[in-house]
């Protein structure tokens, strides 16, 4: 201890509050920043003129209307995901099964379709899948909620495993309901008859799935912030001590939570298989389930914000998807790019939540 | 004495969070061989103050001097190196890990666990301390608890030790245990700081006094030289008049009737064992014990929290039917219409939801109301004002979460949300623990007023002298058994004090 004498260089202490208008500032340099830096990083790299491939990203999305109605389909199917797992997460508990809860949703519209198409009119079999996609969704949220509220156990590591049954399970039905013979895959189901494919309206193919998303974005904001269920959900999250002292089941609200959460997971599903790609395969969700955890928790489990949010982890796929085609470049090139992006949005919190104080600042803030 | 060098000066010492100054040109010196305690009221900076000394915070303004010596401390582990140890109110050990690892954790060098149970043993043997080196954490009690934390600081070589509130967790004879190792410490030249606002451990542990008020240094005495009522006041800033009320019960009436309760915890051990006693409106009934004598389990039981093994519990309407409130939970108790208010003794934990603001906290009792599934926050929002008028709830507004208030504030907020209902029975565990004396005698205040209106209190107190004089009747609790119920008025501390002692009230020492 020989520098003693030296003041630490800056010392780091919690915000009390910030105003709402200096956070979005922070959070908006920070994007700022992170195109910068994917700028230097492409020319060092590649060589090539960072404008274009910003303006390479931009047209991915925007380029055309049908890549805009992709872009919107897309972000409808994340933010839907992402809005299942929220009212979880809201309760500290931690849903990453989103994946193969929406996984049986797909699984159980796929068996409506499959197993009923000769049987039941059109109209009663949609109406059947919706009831038990959501209802496949709501057994797998149930099943980990259940061992959780009666024996305390890892929500997390109970809803991953869950999600590899999804899988084996969808996986092996592939091949019970393969088509054509031997392919080993599904492919397009009822591709004539069209039986079970949810109807196109105002002629726009993705409309319907947006649609029903937005109203479902609506739901959970109300459901979350002005419903006597989302108070419980709140209080069972913070305490469950103080839960049981004013008389709310906590055990009630976690498997009531979960079923709700893994029933959205499985409308999910439906929509995915019943109304976008027509089949079932075991990737089918794309990871949804798991990018969901971070548009939740980026939009603070917001689900308004978490329009920004998902439109954001969209855009940035699409746009990195889109230059390694374009420039040639190794898909890595544009992870890298993305990374770079989240890197900062997420280390910008950082500066929201904490104020770092410099030496020479600190006292001339003890003096004024 | 006069001329010796303090172990620790603290020079004109500010520290400011936001727009709140939490110290103020503090000046403060600390010697070898010597306990001070440090008093003030919740908020007044004690904790503050020494979270400079040991590396936490960093002061904004001022100069700290070890030995005489100015230094920087920048980080616990500097101030480790300075031989300054801390044992904070929370403790901050692995569940997991023995008693050794978490003494050892963080240390580096190779770990060799035999060497360093011998040197806990030693450590141990020198100032009285029992400590098993391969006990886990979570075996451990409280007060095992804080002495593995003792230890930790003692094992990296401190020779200046803080204690933030060290005797709020512990039963009286724990705490007499632990004043007897801090004064093998003291003749051993360690210099120790309490930090407390309780006067009776002021006057018999430290020799020395330093008063806060308002994150600025009042003075230090010597503790022979002062008496309780001088140093409350000069921890108030102006006289305090040290009695509480005790107006005579009006019209008392038959409301809770307790027949031979027991109960068993978790674990299947007998924490209440045929307790029988009763309440009446307008009363308070005082309950005394070593803590962890069943209080808790039998607060627990009336509202409905703890499951009972066997006996009754009844509420009386006032025209004189029964409702059995053994077996059922909280909700079912409300919905028969039975009004009990319960204010625990954990009151961030279990009274409040610490994260919540006040609005939301309120709404905890109200949100049920209406038929319809939105939950109405313009009621809570109604009743959360008037708290905050009514209680003189010190706080920057409705929406700030509820742990950014000081202690006596959060219990404000509590106690008045159970009023709120105008409650037929009020129970309250160790409603002014951790209280200051101000908020103390506001809580006081309060809970005579219900009694006034007619409500039916049972008050469970640890402090002997308040207990003597709030109550109407005291039931003493020992062991889980009543070892007998006395009338307030006329009774004596130390008449109360052998009846804690004496399981069961048969066995006379």
């Amino acid at each position: 201890m020989n520098n003693q004498k030296r003041k630490p260089l800056f010392h780091i202490s919690r915000r009390q509050s910030m105003l709402w208008y200096r956070i979005w500032l922070i959070r908006g340099l920070a994007i700022l920043a992170a195109l910068v830096v994917c700028a230097l990083v492409s020319v060092v790299m590649t060589g090539e003129n960072p404008f274009s491939i910003y303006s390479t990203i931009f047209t991915a999305s925007f380029g055309s209307p049908r890549k805009i109605w992709v872009l919107l389909q897309n972000i409808a199917m994340l933010l839907c995901v992402s809005l299942a797992v929220t009212p979880a997460f809201r309760m500290r508990f931690w849903n990453v099964g989103g994946e193969g809860q929406a996984l049986v949703g797909c699984f159980a519209s796929a068996a409506c379709m499959i197993l009923l198409r000769d049987k039941l009119p059109n109209g009663m079999i949609i109406f059947l899948m919706f009831v038990t996609s959501m209802l496949a969704g709501a057994i797998w949220g149930a099943i980990p909620a259940f061992f959780k509220a009666k024996w305390g156990t890892n929500e997390t590591l109970f809803t991953l495993m869950m999600n590899y049954v999804a899988t084996q399970l969808v996986a092996y039905y592939c091949v019970v309901w393969e088509s054509p013979k031997g392919s080993g895959q599904i492919g397009v189901i009822n591709q004539q008859s069209q039986i079970g494919w949810l109807p196109v309206i105002g002629g726009q193919k993705y409309l319907l799935n947006i649609l029903i998303v937005a109203v479902l974005c609506l739901f959970t904001y109300y459901y979350m912030y002005f419903s006597k269920h989302g108070y419980e959900i709140a209080v069972v999250g913070e305490s469950e001590k103080t839960a049981h002292y004013v008389g709310i089941k906590v055990e009630k609200v976690i498997i009531r939570t979960m079923m709700l959460s893994g029933a959205m997971c499985g409308l999910a599903g439906l929509l995915l298989t019943g109304s976008t790609n027509h089949t079932l395969t075991t990737t089918i969700v794309d990871g949804r389930g798991f990018t969901a955890v971070m548009v939740s928790w980026l939009a603070n489990f917001n689900p308004v914000w978490m329009i920004g949010t998902s439109f954001l982890l969209v855009f940035l796929s699409r746009g990195a998807g889109e230059i390694s085609t374009n420039f040639g470049l190794n898909k890595s090139f544009a992870d890298i790019l993305t990374g770079i992006i989240l890197f900062f949005i997420i280390g910008s919190e950082f500066f929201i939540m904490y104020k770092v104080k410099f030496k020479h600042a600190a006292e001339k803030e003890v003096k004024a | 004495m006069e001329n010796r060098i303090p172990a620790v000066s603290m020079h004109n010492v500010s520290k400011r969070f936001g727009t709140i100054l939490a110290n103020d040109k503090v000046d403060l010196e600390i010697y070898r061989g010597e306990i001070l305690a440090i008093l003030g009221e919740n908020g007044s900076g004690k904790t503050t103050l020494m979270n400079m000394l040991s590396g936490i915070y960093y002061p904004d303004e001022g100069e700290i001097r070890i030995d005489g010596r100015p230094v920087i401390i920048r980080s616990p582990k500097e101030a480790f190196d300075l031989g300054i140890g801390m044992i904070h109110q929370h403790f901050k050990l692995v569940d997991v890990l023995t008693a050794a690892e978490n003494i050892t954790l963080g240390l580096e060098g190779r770990l060799n666990l035999k060497d360093v149970s011998r040197k806990i043993r030693e450590i141990c043997d020198t100032y009285g301390f029992q400590v098993n080196p391969d006990q886990k954490v979570y075996d451990m009690s409280v007060s095992q608890k804080q002495t593995v934390e003792i230890v930790k600081v003692l094992y990296r070589g401190a020779d200046i030790l803080i204690l933030d509130e060290p005797t709020a967790v512990l039963t009286p004879q724990e705490t007499d245990r632990l004043f007897a190792v801090l004064r093998n410490m003291r003749e051993d030249g360690k210099a120790i700081v309490i930090i407390t606002h309780k006067m009776h451990e002021v006057k018999s542990l430290s020799d020395r006094v330093a008063i806060l008020r308002k994150g600025q240094y009042v003075m230090s005495v010597p503790t022979r030289g002062t008496d309780e009522q001088e140093m409350t006041d000069l921890m108030v800033g102006h006289a305090v008049k040290l009695n509480i009320d005790r107006p005579e019960p009006v019209n008392p009436r038959l409301k809770i009737d307790v027949r031979d309760l027991t109960v068993r915890n978790i674990d299947g051990i007998v924490r209440l064992d045929h307790v029988s006693f009763t309440a009446n409106s307008g009363e308070i009934l005082g309950i005394a014990g070593v803590s962890g004598s069943g209080q808790k389990e039998l607060l627990e039981a009336i509202a409905g929290l703890q499951p009972v093994e066997s006996g009754s519990i009844s509420f009386v309407e006032d025209d004189g039917t029964r409702e059995e409130l053994v077996g059922k939970d909280p909700l079912e108790i409300t919905k028969m219409g039975v009004s009990l208010s319960f204010v625990p003794e954990d009151r961030l934990g279990m009274g409040l939801v610490a994260n919540m603001d006040l609005t939301d906290n309120m709404m905890l009792r109200t949100f049920r109301n209406g038929f319809t599934t939105v939950a109405n926050r313009r009621v809570p929002r109604h009743i959360a004002e008037q708290v905050v008028n009514d209680l003189h709830v010190n706080t920057p507004g409705l929406n700030v979460p509820v742990r950014t208030l000081s202690g006596g504030n959060v219990q404000k907020v509590l106690v008045g949300r159970e009023i709120t209902s105008s409650p037929k029975v009020l129970l309250t565990a160790y409603a002014v623990r951790g209280l200051d004396i101000n908020s103390s005698y506001t809580i006081y205040n309060l809970i005579n007023e219900q009694k006034r209106k007619g409500v039916a209190v049972i008050y469970v107190g640890e402090d002997l002298d308040v207990l003597l004089e709030i109550s109407d009747r005291i039931m003493v609790l020992c062991g889980g058994k009543v070892s007998g119920i006395v009338p307030g008025r006329g009774a004596r501390k130390e008449e109360i004090g052998l009846m804690m002692s004496r399981v069961g009230g048969s066995s006379h020492e």
